[in-house]
């Protein structure tokens, strides 16, 4: 029954997953990104990781990917409009260096499979997973918990700094022109650093 | 036959489904009724009678209602993404419905479909999952006003689930689980809405609950006088009475969360544990009405008083009184 | 209620875990204090950041022969992480003497600008200090995350926009690999912990375990991008030439040697026992990043671009170090990491002295005429492209004798002809700039200097340490020897 099940959502997981790249449309593939998500969710429930796979389903499905949605349907990106024979040549290359990649990984771990990780330390018996994540949080890993909080907020002063207006108190901008003449300056230049 | 049907493991399975049958079933007539109620209700508040035709006091209305819509013409616009149009409907009613999944409904086990250990988590990822029936319908729809509708809902929902996840923090700190029942049963002798904390989180998840639910003061994602019914304009027939049976269908589940979580569950004086529930679909009745009240008595907030109110008043409220209610449940703790 | 256990605090050393606290605290000081209005000229960011970085460094160095594991093990207190934290913190200061008038000038002084600088730091601070992946990885995202928006701080300019972009988009990704990485070393040891995987990997037969492989190769990737090695570099010239100035130096010097400062603790502490697999490709690797960065270098215009490209081939030297391993290997880099900061930082800072208000004269041509019109600037200038270049009596020579010199110690006799081979490529385009300064007139409109104090002490303080270690690298050979024993 668990077996049936782990295979039915990791078949779901890795459908879907391919989904997200192949298809063309932005705003199915943002969706089968949530479906990836909830049966992600759904091997975390497997693995009696309850807490896990529920906070999974409201912080990825519930709020990033709805304000991903929210991009898309601001941009309007309806369609991947790339054409062309560079994007076509793009594309091929892509797709058989991507197999390429494949099959020697196949190739690679085939036979030389992992004997096994050592064990993970037993954690002091509690209730339930939820208090157990909450114990090993704020003593084990309340270090990287409190790092995790600066960078959390560094994160939210960088996106304010990027995008915040000009207010009063900045300053008025270099003129459009100014950066553009910038940009065709630095055009002849940009060729040469790909070289 | 016989064997097979000894295995526990089929049994559980069995009367899980039953009890999922009866629950659904039940939900969806509270559903129907809960539409007659609220006609009934604005009504009499505008001084009128509401329906009185079908039925002894119109109280066939409500299928009179669906048979209704089954009929109508059903339109899908053109350029419509088919496929989301088609989903999006399913998905305001689904999340809905998941959530009386782990309500308890009374102390019985026979009540209640499942006594989760994350219940409440359960119903906070339906809840944040319920936001893209509407964003998709309105993105869909291939319609400004719909997609307008939709782009306001996303922001509005996004922006209250911060603070009405925050509000469940308080009872959470005070049970010390996560499970529905167990929280329920945390309030045999005092209900937590009867504490200073448990009664601020209260009221904060109460107004949340308006606005996740879309309803009036909050109901800018459909907003009638300005996007013509926003996200579901296009929708008809069935379709748009799948939204509509959502929308009720959310109102009675975060009430029913909320009787859970504040008002002591199926917990009441006088009645023996069998007709405990009573009492709960009592308190249910009570804050249905107050859904309707409130529709029919605030004007619409503006889109920046709406945002306004969840980032700056909702959220430093709800987020000062987990602080307040942790510092009183350590201190408690300490002896 | 339910039992109800109360976390104990944790016994911490608080001078060793002093750096940490002290960054964190100033860079939400400075946000707090951006509730106090300030006029446009305020140096309050500034010196706050000043006293931060000198609290950090003050508070390790109080502690700096105590060996310390911290939070079971995950941050480490250890002659390294001392080094690398003065390293920092030092950086950090002169990039604020450097940013002090140049933030005022380019109309970007907010607090966010030393907030987010003090963030970074602390990134790399902790980058150092870790010796767990999982915080090795959050140091690395703090830090990057600081970067990418300092990168784009001049919104209104579309080069730094787009130069932030492309640096948060690849960053992303690398960090992507990076995270990979140790999912799939976690996977096939069991731990994150640099110590464990290297006692896992002492006693078992699993050396070859393709988990383990892929998993080490992913973690190449991530820190590949992030010391900007070849291939892996692509960001390097965009981010640089878009990003202000001032972090634009901050950034070559400090992220690069986080980068170094995370690649050797992990390959020196987890994974000396695959040191055949990890070997040959950093040795590829370091070639390639050689060459591809100095050929390129040669057809830049632009100084900050021709700088970029630099600090891509100085990545490739390093990594010959890395290469080599062991005490004198580690020792060479770390000894090289000092001196490339200072005189990289240092070129850059006079860079950013270029121009009047905002707008940005960094090519070679507003160079021309510099070492007469303002001969201490040219002088200056001089150094530090002599330095690195290589050429004596400056600390760029002495890094790189010592540093391929314990390479031919460890047999990496074709790497060094390639590096020496780079060297004197290099060279020819660090002596482009001081031709220009000295042998050509002026263009119609000349390039005006901005001079400030605070600059001024920052060019001061980092060619004084670029001459005095080029003449007495003692003291710092043997401190970064002392500094990388420890790992061992």
């Amino acid at each position: 029954m668990t077996l049936a099940l782990f295979a039915a959502f990791a078949a779901l997981l890795v459908g879907c997953s391919l989904m997200v790249i192949l298809h063309r449309n932005p705003v199915a593939s943002a969706l089968f990104l949530v479906l990836a998500f909830c049966s992600l969710a759904g091997l975390y429930l497997l693995l009696h990781a309850e807490f896990v796979a529920m906070v999974q389903v409201i912080v990825y499905a519930g709020a990033i990917m709805v304000l991903f949605l929210f991009v898309i349907m601001y941009l309007n990106l309806r369609h991947d409009v790339e054409q062309g024979i560079a994007v076509a040549v793009r594309r091929g290359a892509g797709w058989i260096l991507g197999i390429l990649l494949l099959a020697e990984t196949v190739a690679f771990f085939k036979g030389r499979w992992a004997e096994g990780p050592v064990s993970a330390p037993d954690l002091a018996p509690v209730a339930g997973n939820t208090q157990a994540i909450g114990q090993v949080l704020y003593t084990r890993y309340l270090f990287p918990f409190e790092i995790t909080s600066v960078l959390l907020l560094v994160a939210m002063v960088g996106a304010v700094v990027i995008a915040k207006g000009r207010g009063p108190g900045l300053h008025p901008a270099a003129p459009a022109a100014d950066a553009a003449a910038d940009a065709k300056a630095a055009a002849p230049d940009h060729a040469g650093g790909e070289a | 036959m016989a064997a097979f049907w000894h295995d526990p493991n089929v049994r559980m399975v069995f009367w899980a489904l039953v009890k999922i049958l009866v629950i659904l079933q039940a939900m969806l007539g509270v559903v129907s009724y809960m539409i007659y109620a609220e006609r009934k209700i604005a009504g009499h508040m505008q001084a009128r009678v509401g329906p009185n035709r079908v039925g002894p006091l119109g109280l066939f209305q409500p299928i009179a209602d669906v048979a209704k819509l089954f009929f109508k013409e059903e339109f899908i616009p053109d350029g419509a993404n088919k496929v989301i149009f088609h989903i999006a409907p399913m998905l305001a009613v689904i999340p809905a419905l998941i959530v009386f999944s782990v309500v308890p409904f009374g102390p019985q086990d026979a009540l209640r479909v499942t006594d989760l250990n994350v219940g409440l988590l359960l119903f906070l990822a339906m809840s944040s999952i319920g936001v893209y029936a509407i964003v998709l319908g309105g993105w869909s729809s291939n319609n400004k006003y719909a997609l307008l509708g939709g782009l306001r809902s996303s922001a509005q929902m996004i922006s209250y689930e911060l603070p009405m996840g925050l509000s469940c923090i308080p009872v959470i700190l005070l049970a010390g689980s996560l499970s529905l029942v167990e929280i329920v049963r945390m309030q045999e002798h005092w209900w937590f809405v009867a504490t200073p904390f448990g009664l601020l989180a209260f009221a904060i998840f109460m107004i949340t609950a308006l606005a996740e639910t879309n309803r009036a003061p909050f109901d800018l994602p459909e907003a009638e006088a300005e996007l013509v019914a926003g996200f579901h304009t296009e929708y008809s027939s069935m379709k748009f009475g799948l939204f509509f049976l959502g929308e009720f269908a959310n109102v009675i589940s975060i009430s029913c969360i909320a009787v859970t979580l504040f008002l002591g569950g199926w917990n009441g004086p006088w009645l023996p544990d069998a007709f405990k529930f009573v009492w709960f679909f009592l308190k249910l009745a009570a804050l249905l009405f107050f859904f309707i009240w409130v529709r029919w008595t605030y004007p619409r907030l503006r889109y920046d008083q709406l945002m306004n109110l969840g980032w700056k008043v909702l959220l430093p409220l709800a987020l000062a009184n987990v602080l307040v209610t942790a510092i009183v449940v350590w201190w408690r703790a300490q002896g | 209620m339910m039992p109800f256990t109360m976390p104990s605090l944790i016994a911490v050393d608080w001078w060793a875990l002093g750096a940490v606290i002290a960054l964190s605290v100033g860079a939400m000081l400075l946000l707090v204090l951006e509730f106090v209005p300030a006029p446009p000229a305020s140096n309050r960011g500034a010196f706050v950041t000043l006293l931060a970085l000198l609290a950090a460094a003050g508070s390790v160095l109080e502690v700096r022969d105590a060996r310390r594991s911290l939070f079971d093990g995950m941050f480490l207190h250890d002659g390294f992480t001392v080094f690398f934290t003065v390293l920092f913190c030092v950086i950090g200061a002169v990039a604020v003497l450097q940013s002090w008038d140049y933030v005022k000038r380019t109309r970007i002084n907010h607090g966010e600008y030393y907030a987010l600088l003090l963030s970074s730091t602390l990134g790399m601070v902790l980058m150092a200090a870790s010796n767990d992946l999982i915080t090795i990885f959050l140091g690395l995202e703090l830090m990057s995350l600081a970067l990418y928006v300092l990168v784009g701080f001049r919104r209104t300019r579309l080069d730094s926009s787009e130069a932030a972009m492309k640096y948060f988009l690849l960053g992303a990704f690398a960090s992507g690999f990076l995270l990979y990485g140790i999912a799939l070393l976690y996977g096939a040891t069991g731990t994150t912990n640099l110590a464990k995987v290297a006692m896992f990997l002492a006693d078992s037969p699993m050396i070859g375990n393709p988990m383990l492989i892929v998993g080490g190769l992913l973690l190449l990737v991530g820190f590949g991008f992030k010391v900007a090695a070849v291939p892996f570099h692509m960001w390097t010239p965009d981010a640089y030439e878009g990003a202000p100035t001032t972090v634009t130096g901050y950034m070559s010097a400090g992220a690069k040697a986080a980068g170094f400062a995370a690649l050797l603790r992990v390959l020196l502490v987890a994974f000396p026992p695959l040191m055949s697999e990890w070997r040959p490709i950093l040795s590829w690797i370091a070639a390639l990043t050689m060459t591809v960065g100095n050929v390129t270098a040669l057809l830049q215009t632009n100084v900050k671009r021709m700088l970029a490209y630099s600090s891509i081939a100085h990545a490739g030297y390093l990594l010959v170090a890395v290469v080599a391993g062991g005490l004198d290997g580690g020792s060479a880099a770390l000894f090289y990491l000092a001196v490339y900061s200072f005189m990289n930082l240092g070129a850059f800072g006079v860079l950013a002295l270029l121009g009047r208000g905002a707008e940005e004269r960094v090519t070679i041509k507003d160079l021309a005429g510099l070492g007469f019109r303002s001969p201490m600037l040219g002088l200056a200038m001089t150094v530090f492209m002599l330095s690195l270049g290589g050429v004596p009596p400056t600390s760029g020579f002495m890094g790189k004798v010592y540093l391929f010199s314990v390479a031919v110690k460890a047999g990496l006799i074709p790497l060094v002809i390639v590096g020496v081979l780079n060297s004197v490529v290099s060279v020819f385009y660090y002596l482009r700039v001081t031709v220009a300064m000295y042998m050509q007139e002026p263009g119609a409109e000349p390039v005006e200097i901005a001079w400030a104090p605070s600059a001024a002490i920052a060019v001061v303080i980092t060619l004084a340490l670029t001459l005095w270690w080029g003449v007495q690298a003692q003291d710092l050979l043997t401190t970064a020897q002392r500094s990388i024993l420890g790992l061992l």
